[in-house]
């Protein structure tokens, strides 16, 4: 009993950071019909952006030695710039193109990132360390719950919760709805393109910035690579959610990690090395039974 | 009177298909001017190249004397040109409110924003009472009536409208008509309206514009052009002794 409650904390954890993760390559989709792999990379950017760019093995800390009221919003910021960079350097001369060829700009993306993310970093993984006091237990009768999972979930619920009021009070949330939904015409109305996309991308590095604190934290690792898992995973849960569907995205985050989690504890030992594909087996599933998703979007006009 | 709006011998391509071949069309201040036509002559892609969501490849269109072609949507719509687009282009997941509201984010007298908005849902209770509903589950009429009034949101000068009576029923179709007409007498909103049949926009229209084919084959006041044979003429492309009609254009002109 009191394993399974600890599996299922873990699992909401987890779930966490892919939902996070999907929110932002949904966010992106939704409004651009870009399905954005350079997300995990965005992720990567943040988590770097902590330590000083240097090819030792042992990371040195740059902003990660900030005041945590400095340091997250100067990772934020970072992440952010990245994410507008790719926009205006990348997606802004492919916006009339299709989807498909977006969807290869943003491997070209990635890519860079990475290789960038290796010239200044070098290629081996490097351990960190942030925040250490958030790996205390708090215990809860029999139950261990580290802080940090704790964490986690607060962070997450409270930007989903941010992310929900703005989407549905602020104008430029409404405009970014409705440019969801049927970008051409809420252009005719005046809501201005290169603008709600700007913000999708600025709103999409916010949230990667808070997955790359989230994960280093837990992790305590670094590679040029890191995002690249969470990007692939993010992606699936976007798709058994409902593409376009944000509330689908957060879904679909969750039972990823809850999927995983669960392989992770009760798969027998000899078939853990395997979980991934029981995983993505599952999606198959999933996508047989219901192929637009769990929370199919309202809204799939395609874009003239 | 100076003309509002001039489209000027302009051509539209999509891909290797030329839909327009030099359609030139002039509306003054405050007129009531409407493009009528069959299937696929050209009428939508004839106002999307004036709200700027195709660009013309030869030709120009100009709003107030100025050159506007080829900018971008929102641009041209801060200018003051508002479309109600064909299949009216609701966003139903949306409030009706937040339908409205779209039109009014562009403008910066806030207070002017809510009068309109007040003032449509005095004209059109029917929104009024459905204010958070998601759109998507009005009427077809009513989701007419909520492009129309999202679009006067914008506090438009020239009203683009695209055949505002497919699919509706034909007493819905007064009203919209009705309703369009207030605004032109209140406002002074200039309208160029996209129909495919004359029957109802002759008894509403200063000027009418028969387009076929990419070309406009007639265009003159509606008055002159009341008793039909010159438009069924340009319309079919056929004397009006022709077999009858296919079964689609039956009730045109
Ligand atoms: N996005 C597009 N891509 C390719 N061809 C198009 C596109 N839009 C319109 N066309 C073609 O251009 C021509 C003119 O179309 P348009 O929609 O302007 O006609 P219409 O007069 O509005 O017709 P309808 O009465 O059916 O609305 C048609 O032959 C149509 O098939
Ligand atoms: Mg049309």
């Amino acid at each position: 009993m009191i394993g399974l409650l600890q599996n299922l904390i873990d699992a909401l954890s987890l779930g966490s950071i892919y939902a996070l993760t999907a929110l932002g390559i949904g966010l992106l989709f939704g409004i651009l019909r870009l399905i954005n792999f350079a997300h995990g990379d965005f992720i990567t950017i943040g988590a770097y952006a902590l330590i000083v760019p240097s090819a030792d093995v042992t990371a040195r800390m740059l902003i990660g030695d900030f005041n945590i009221a400095l340091m997250l919003p100067a990772i934020a910021l970072i992440v952010i710039v990245a994410a507008l960079l790719t926009d205006a350097l990348v997606f802004r001369p492919l916006r009339r193109s299709s989807p498909p060829t977006l969807m290869i700009g943003s491997f070209a993306v990635s890519y860079i990132i990475q290789n960038a993310v290796l010239m200044m970093y070098g290629s081996r993984p490097k351990a960190i360390n942030l925040w250490s006091d958030a790996n205390t237990q708090v215990i809860i009768g029999d139950l261990r719950v580290p802080m940090l999972q704790v964490i986690t979930l607060v962070v997450t619920l409270a930007l989903m919760a941010g992310l929900s009021v703005f989407l549905k009070k602020s104008r430029y949330g409404v405009q970014m709805r409705a440019a969801a939904e049927d970008f051409r015409m809420a252009q005719y109305l005046g809501v201005r393109g290169n603008f709600v996309i700007g913000l999708a991308f600025a709103i999409s590095g916010i949230l990667a910035s808070a997955v790359a604190l989230l994960y280093v934290t837990q992790s305590g690792s670094l590679s040029h690579t890191m995002g690249v898992p969470l990007a692939l995973f993010a992606f699936v849960a976007v798709v058994i959610g409902g593409m376009g569907s944000l509330v689908g995205a957060v879904v679909g985050g969750f039972l990823v990690g809850f999927i995983v989690t669960m392989l992770q504890a009760y798969l027998p030992p000899d078939l853990r090395a395997f979980r991934d594909a029981f995983a993505f087996a599952f999606v198959i599933l999933v996508l047989l039974v219901r192929p637009a998703g769990l929370v199919p979007a309202r809204n799939t006009v395609e874009r003239v | 009177m100076k003309p509002l709006l001039e489209i000027d011998q302009i051509h539209v391509r999509y891909g290797d298909m030329t839909a327009l071949r030099g359609v030139s069309i002039t509306v003054a201040e405050s007129e009531v001017v409407c493009v009528i036509g069959p299937n696929g002559a050209g009428k939508s892609t004839t106002l999307a190249a004036v709200a700027g969501g195709v660009k013309p490849f030869r030709g120009e269109v100009r709003l107030n004397g100025t050159a506007i072609t080829g900018r971008a949507p929102e641009r041209i719509a801060a200018l003051g040109v508002s479309l109600v687009p064909e299949g009216r282009h609701i966003f139903g997941s949306l409030t009706v409110d937040e339908n409205l509201a779209i039109g009014g984010y562009m403008r910066n007298d806030k207070a002017g924003v809510a009068a309109d908005r007040a003032r449509l849902l005095d004209l059109l209770p029917r929104l009024a009472e459905r204010l958070h509903y998601p759109a998507g589950r009005l009427s077809g009429g009513e989701q007419q009536m909520l492009a129309i009034a999202r679009a006067v949101m914008t506090r438009p000068r020239l009203l683009l409208v695209d055949e505002p009576s497919l699919g509706l029923a034909p007493k819905i179709v007064d009203q919209i008509y009705e309703i369009l007409l207030d605004l032109r007498r209140r406002d002074g909103l200039t309208l160029l309206i996209n129909e495919q049949s004359s029957n109802r926009i002759l008894n509403h229209a200063d000027r009418i514009h028969v387009l076929r084919a990419g070309v406009i084959q007639l265009e003159g006041r509606a008055e002159d052009l009341r008793d039909g044979d010159a438009i069924r003429h340009a319309y079919f492309g056929f004397g009006h002794q022709a077999p009858a009609a296919p079964a689609a254009l039956e009730a045109a002109p």
